[in-house]
């Protein structure tokens, strides 16, 4: 099998869009040499539209952990979620090289694809993590709204955590860089896209808190032990621009959702590890 | 006095205590409630001075009866005093959870009347946090030396973590630095956590809903150069209290000097920040890596190297146990290669389950190939073009600050002799976060 040097996928940026390109790919015998979101990118090769098919996105989904094993599902659905250039080859590749060595796929770390992948896995899972730290809320009408930018689309590996967390409130988590929101209220998460901020003034007792909040931070580093570089190790400077300490934010966001009815991406609770 | 300034004044007073960690329980809200603990552990911040911020860490008050000469809060030392009622304390940790700033809450006290009056206070602030407000985030409570059984197992219960700080790490120190204090007054309530700990993990069996004590366990800290003990003795120590008490964690603290006093390190002193991340570093070996302390430092060596880490030290020493054959090595010898971690030497055995491993394959699992080439083999071949010699492997061992350092004080060749280096004027990282990233700095 060989590398159609001159032709390109596109699908609809859904995960079931991508499986079909995987079926596509088998069926049609042929490795495409990337795998582009709708008419996203210049017309210079020849591509071929793929639509998403429900009933074969299904047969690839199923066919994952039958072959694959369950690790190398939820792997590849990580994957999907990632900032990694060319995910979508990626993780064609990745399922081709599984579809023929089976579960062990997830072991050969010396494989160029694999290796890739799994770097912008962990890359992710870290971001997430950090984000499960650094993320601020804001206190606005008795519910919560935060912001962040992420590299990775990490809202749906957020959600079960922030639920699991605050089960009783409102909150809005708001992803700048994918224009998309996680939104819960009791008992029930979406993610769905954002448009439009409109920013009223925190009000006192939110101003109180963020007040004692820096003042808690500047006071209990030691000056005795003064490391900057350290801090900045653990916490990379694009983190700041949302935190409390650092004088952010000023305001408060105010949202207005688009249409629920608009595209979500990857169901929150699907996305879950 | 308002809430700002009782803030300042009790957290600076608790800055000094190291431990920050919300990790060892996993847990979600309860119905109806607010809170929950990964057992990883979650930084929200990191201070200026490199380390995790993932607790609210304040003294529920500063006022102390004792006069323990290293500690801040010491009664002779003229500083000013505040104490937070039970409800604020509740209400300044609720708010900063809700908004994402915090893990939960780490309370520690002077000891204002009495052991018992001082922890009945520490007991009000949970009990409220806990019941009232149906908070199930992460609490570490400090046990106040001195206090009834009965209390200590009361906070025991609402408490996910309890500790008992050592401080002065021999009988010698303590006589002379916390005269209030005895070994026993310490070691008493450690060895009755433990045993309520013991006991809990009995009665969850038998019944399912027994409350829970301390499910995330018992730490400890030690402070670090406010007393000539050598790093032989605190390392010995620390894997004694492993042993004995099961604890989960020890905390080393570098001495920042907070008193002119003649018995104490000068108030110019700079904390020994290197000695205490050789200690980390130690602790994380003797934790994870399956090493003792006898192997690490004796009798004849009880400080460590502060060019080298102690992994690498061994490795240096025992050039006998190598070279380790990355496709035929278990696990613990792995471990033993510097430059192989807990996570790349887990990548090796399985990654050679699918194919004989090759050193071109090495380093995307994660070898640091530049420290471990001098110490392996893939399939009895050393890798090529290696030259094992002393020089060449210090060289490759030492990281490029310390061989900076190095280079301004004395000869590699000098070096390898491992004298009394002299000591480092530069701070290694402080690290008490428990990610898995910590784990790199090992290598
Ligand atoms: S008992 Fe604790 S707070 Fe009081 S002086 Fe001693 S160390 Fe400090």
């Amino acid at each position: 099998m060989n590398t159609q040097a001159d032709l390109n996928y596109y699908y609809d940026g859904s995960f079931d869009g991508l499986l079909c390109c995987v079926f596509e790919s088998y069926d049609k015998r042929e490795i495409p040499i990337d795998i582009l979101v709708d008419a996203a990118a210049p017309q210079l090769f020849s591509g071929r539209p793929v639509p998403t098919d429900p009933a074969k996105a299904a047969r690839v989904l199923a066919s994952i952990p039958q072959k694959l094993g369950p690790a190398a599902l939820d792997f590849v659905k990580h994957a999907f979620l990632t900032c990694l250039p060319r995910k979508e080859l990626h993780i064609l590749l990745f399922l081709r090289l599984g579809y023929r060595h089976g579960p062990r796929v997830m072991d050969m770390l010396a494989d160029e694809v694999v290796n890739t992948l799994f770097k912008a896995v962990n890359h992710l899972n870290r971001e997430s993590h950090l984000l499960k730290g650094f993320l601020r809320f804001s206190v606005c009408n008795g519910a919560l709204v935060g912001e962040i930018a992420p590299k990775n689309f990490v809202l749906p590996l957020l959600t079960r955590h922030f639920c699991e967390r605050y089960p009783e409130e409102r909150f809005l988590i708001v992803d700048k860089t994918h224009g998309m929101g996680l939104l819960y209220q009791p008992y029930q998460a979406s993610v769905l896209p954002v448009a439009d901020l409109e920013l009223p003034a925190a009000d006192e007792d939110e101003q109180i808190f963020r007040e004692l909040w820096r003042l808690y931070y500047d006071t209990i580093a030691i000056k005795e032990r003064y490391n900057p570089r350290c801090r900045m190790s653990h916490m990379p400077k694009r983190y700041w621009r949302y935190m409390t300490e650092f004088g952010a934010p000023r305001d408060i966001p105010h949202l207005r959702l688009a249409s629920v009815g608009g595209k979500l991406l990857i169901p929150a609770a699907e996305a879950e590890n | 006095m308002d809430v700002f300034d009782k803030l300042k004044i009790l957290t600076d007073a608790a800055k000094y205590d190291v431990a920050c960690t919300s990790s060892g329980v996993d847990k979600t809200a309860a119905a109806g409630g607010i809170g929950s603990a990964a057992a990883c552990g979650i930084c929200h911040t990191f201070s200026a001075d490199g380390r995790c911020i993932s607790l609210l860490k304040v003294l529920l008050t500063n006022v102390c009866v004792y006069d323990c000469r290293y500690c801040v809060n010491r009664r002779s030392n003229d500083t000013p005093r505040a104490a937070f009622s039970p409800r604020e304390l509740a209400e300044l940790t609720i708010n900063f959870y809700r908004r994402n700033y915090i893990e939960g809450l780490f309370l520690s006290s002077g000891v204002l009347k009495s052991p018992d009056h001082t922890c009945e206070q520490m007991i009000e602030a949970l009990r409220i946090l806990r019941e009232e407000y149906r908070f199930s985030g992460y609490i570490h409570a400090k046990a106040i030396p001195g206090a009834d059984n009965a209390l200590v197992t009361r906070l025991g219960t609402l408490a996910d973590r309890m500790s008992v700080n050592i401080e002065l790490p021999s009988q010698s120190s303590l006589r002379l630095l916390a005269p209030d204090k005895t070994k026993q007054a310490i070691f008493a309530p450690m060895g009755h956590i433990q045993k309520s700990i013991q006991e809990n993990a009995r009665d969850i069996v038998k019944y399912r809903h027994a409350p829970k004590f301390a499910p995330a366990g018992q730490s400890t800290q030690m402070i670090i150069g406010a007393t000539p003990d050598t790093d032989y003795q605190i390392l010995n120590l620390t894997e004694g209290l492993y042993k004995k008490y099961k604890l989960k964690r020890v905390f080393f603290s570098a001495y920042t000097p907070v008193a002119d006093d003649s018995l104490l390190p000068a108030p110019d002193t700079k904390p020994q920040l290197w000695r205490e991340h050789r200690l980390y570093q130690a602790d994380w070996l003797l934790r994870y890596y399956d090493f003792t302390a006898g192997e690490l430092l004796d009798r004849q060596h009880q400080s460590f190297n502060p060019y080298l880490d102690p992994k690498c030290t061994w490795a240096l020493n025992n050039l006998h146990f190598f070279p380790v054959d990355v496709n035929r090595a278990v696990y613990r010898d792995l471990l033993r290669v510097p430059g192989i971690g807990v996570v790349s030497a887990k990548r090796i055995l399985a990654t050679r389950r699918t194919r004989a491993l090759r050193f071109e394959g090495l380093k995307a699992l994660g070898v640091v190939l530049k420290r471990a080439q001098f110490f392996i083999t893939c399939s009895g071949k050393a890798a090529d073009g290696v030259k094992i010699t002393e020089n060449n492997m210090l060289r490759s061992l030492l990281s490029e600050k310390a061989l900076e350092q190095y280079r301004h004080n004395l000869s590699l060749e000098q070096l390898a002799l491992f004298g009394q280096p002299p000591i480092l004027p530069n701070p290694g990282r402080a690290y008490e976060h428990e990610y898995p990233g910590g784990l790199k700095l090992l290598l």
